[in-house]
């Protein structure tokens, strides 16, 4: 990847953050930033606090300690529909679509903050969604929960991007999901971004997500390790045997 | 049995089952959306018999339009049902966010009982007749002398069904409760104010409660301040025999405690075997179905 010059401003920066369950620590003292049009991946084995971050971020755990700011605004503790309306979309693991809904239910869901005022703008984003994920369109009556798990992920990340947002949050989207559809479901990542939107990545698959990502942190029991340009981790065999085998 | 008899025993059924699908329906509407066992419920509808029987106890003297009153005291016991629901969620349930849910369920009998209680010392234990809220009327079905209230008490019940159902399915806060029903998290990321929503559905419960309420006092007139207790137990019953969460489940779960209630007594010696039976058949159909009749598990796919 080549664009890995980062400078000016952050959209989003993370400042010493920490989260605890109970006494245990979980993240202790992370920074970080990503900037607009980014891949920015966090890797790592089980445990390392990735998805732990991004439930800080999006406000689904409380925060102990640090700073988080997003489009220059300081949202710590902040509730996820408040963070969500500021342009800040988390896709969970495990999906989280709603099954019972359909495939159009799913999506228009997504267009609850603004549906009632601008239509429109609602079908316009389901039209690029479907143009990103054809089977979408075809599913579209389908129920949610009856879906295969490649279905349900490429709904959940067209669903976030019908709320509009201008990041996304992408925990494990190869979850689960053969190696073939991995592949796909990741050029369809790398395609979004090159729409213009910001993408945040957590991935145990560290490999395929460093061939996405731009710029990429390395956790390890709630402490970054290491930070750099995707190509200079790849190119250091000792990061990627101890945290990243 | 004649067939006089058997229509009599049918309208009394559907009349029951009506009040009861509507408890249920009020029972499960809080449970679907804030999952949590709301067993302060049943205080709430005695509340709404006070209300409705102190409302309509005044009016009825100063206006002479029953309609009119019965839409009035309706709206009255809805607004002062919805304030103690949500008073109740933020003093009862909202502070135990992170509690074990047992510890919910423990605060929400002590809610309950410390409404009714409160109810005794206010009003008394004394058992009290409610005006009748819906003009009785005579009218004639194929021959046979049916009084309307009885019809009334249906067709209201069945009115609120309906208009429910298109809140929930049409509406945008319907379209947020289902969301937050079927998953909390995924729906404040799609922006939907969780803690709203959940408040609203205690307002739903309230009112759905108030309207059942009206019903009761019309169709069996005595009550005293434990009124709620033992409606609470059957709609629990009846939501947990439909599938608790689930809203056609709580109406059918109504509809078959109604029945039970209605044809257990004809046909046992003992008319309270009908309790017997209606948990026979709970107990049944957990066995063999335990998530309810038309309760789903939660399916999760990785």
């Amino acid at each position: 990847m080549n664009n890995s010059k980062r400078s000016g401003e952050p959209i989003l920066k993370v400042d010493n953050l920490q989260v605890s369950y109970g006494k245990i620590a979980a993240v202790r003292g992370i920074s970080f930033e990503v900037y607009r049009g980014e891949i920015v991946a966090l890797l790592g084995a089980n445990g390392a606090g990735k998805t732990t971050t991004l439930n800080a971020l999006t406000g689904v755990i409380p925060i102990k300690d640090g700073t988080i700011t997003f489009n220059g605004k300081r949202i710590r503790n902040l509730a996820t529909n408040k963070i969500t309306e500021m342009g800040m979309v988390h896709v969970p693991e495990g999906r989280h679509i709603f099954p019972d809904l359909t495939v159009g239910e799913n999506l228009r869901i997504a267009a609850y903050l603004y549906e009632g005022k601008d239509r429109n703008l609602f079908l316009e984003r389901r039209e690029s969604v479907f143009a990103l994920f054809p089977t979408l369109k075809e599913r579209i009556n389908q129920q949610g929960g009856t879906l295969s798990g490649g279905e349900q992920q490429m709904l959940a990340i067209g669903r976030a991007l019908i709320t509009g947002c201008e990041m996304l949050l992408l925990d494990e989207p190869s979850m689960g999901l053969a190696p073939m559809l991995v592949k796909e479901i990741l050029s369809t990542v790398e395609k979004i971004a090159k729409n213009g939107q910001t993408i945040l990545l957590v991935e145990q698959n560290a490999m395929m997500a460093m061939d996405i990502a731009t710029y990429s942190y390395v956790l390890e029991t709630g402490k970054i390790v290491y930070e750099g340009t995707s190509d200079s981790i790849k190119s250091q065999d000792k990061i990627v045997k101890v945290y990243l085998g | 049995m004649n067939i006089n008899i058997i229509i009599q025993q049918v309208i009394n059924f559907l009349q029951l089952g009506s009040i009861y699908a509507l408890c249920a329906l009020s029972f499960t509407m809080v449970y679907g959306v804030a999952r949590l066992v709301n067993f302060a419920h049943g205080s709430i509808f005695g509340v709404s018999m006070y209300v409705l029987f102190f409302a309509s106890t005044f009016l009825f003297e100063r206006i002479k339009s029953p309609w009119f009153v019965y839409v009035i005291v309706l709206i009255i016991a809805s607004v002062v049902t919805s304030l103690i629901a949500l008073l109740l969620e933020s003093a009862a349930y909202k502070p135990l966010k992170n509690a074990p849910k047992i510890a919910v369920v423990v605060s929400s009998v002590g809610a309950g009982m410390a409404i009714q209680y409160l109810i005794l010392n206010l009003a008394g234990s004394k058992a009290l007749r409610m005006p009748a809220l819906i003009p009785n009327l005579r009218i004639e079905l194929a021959g046979i002398p049916v009084p309307l209230y009885k019809i009334m008490v249906i067709v209201i019940a069945i009115l609120t069904m309906v208009i429910l159902n298109v809140i929930i399915k049409g509406t945008r806060l319907g379209v947020a409760m289902r969301a937050v029903s079927q998953d909390r998290i995924a729906a404040g990321f799609m922006g939907i104010d969780t803690g709203r929503v959940v408040s609203a559905s205690f307002v739903f419960g309230a009112v759905i409660a108030s309207v059942a309420a009206s019903l009761y006092g019309t169709a069996y007139s005595i009550f005293a301040y434990d009124v709620g207790e033992g409606i609470i137990w059957w709609s629990f019953i009846a939501a947990v025999l439909g599938g608790i969460g689930s809203i056609s489940g709580a109406v059918l779960g109504g509809y078959i405690i109604g029945a039970i209630s209605i044809i257990a007594p004809i046909l046992l010696p003992v008319s309270s075997y009908k309790d017997i039976v209606a948990f026979a058949v709970l107990i049944i159909v957990l066995l063999v179905k335990p998530t309810g009749l038309m309760g789903k598990k939660d399916i999760e796919k990785i």
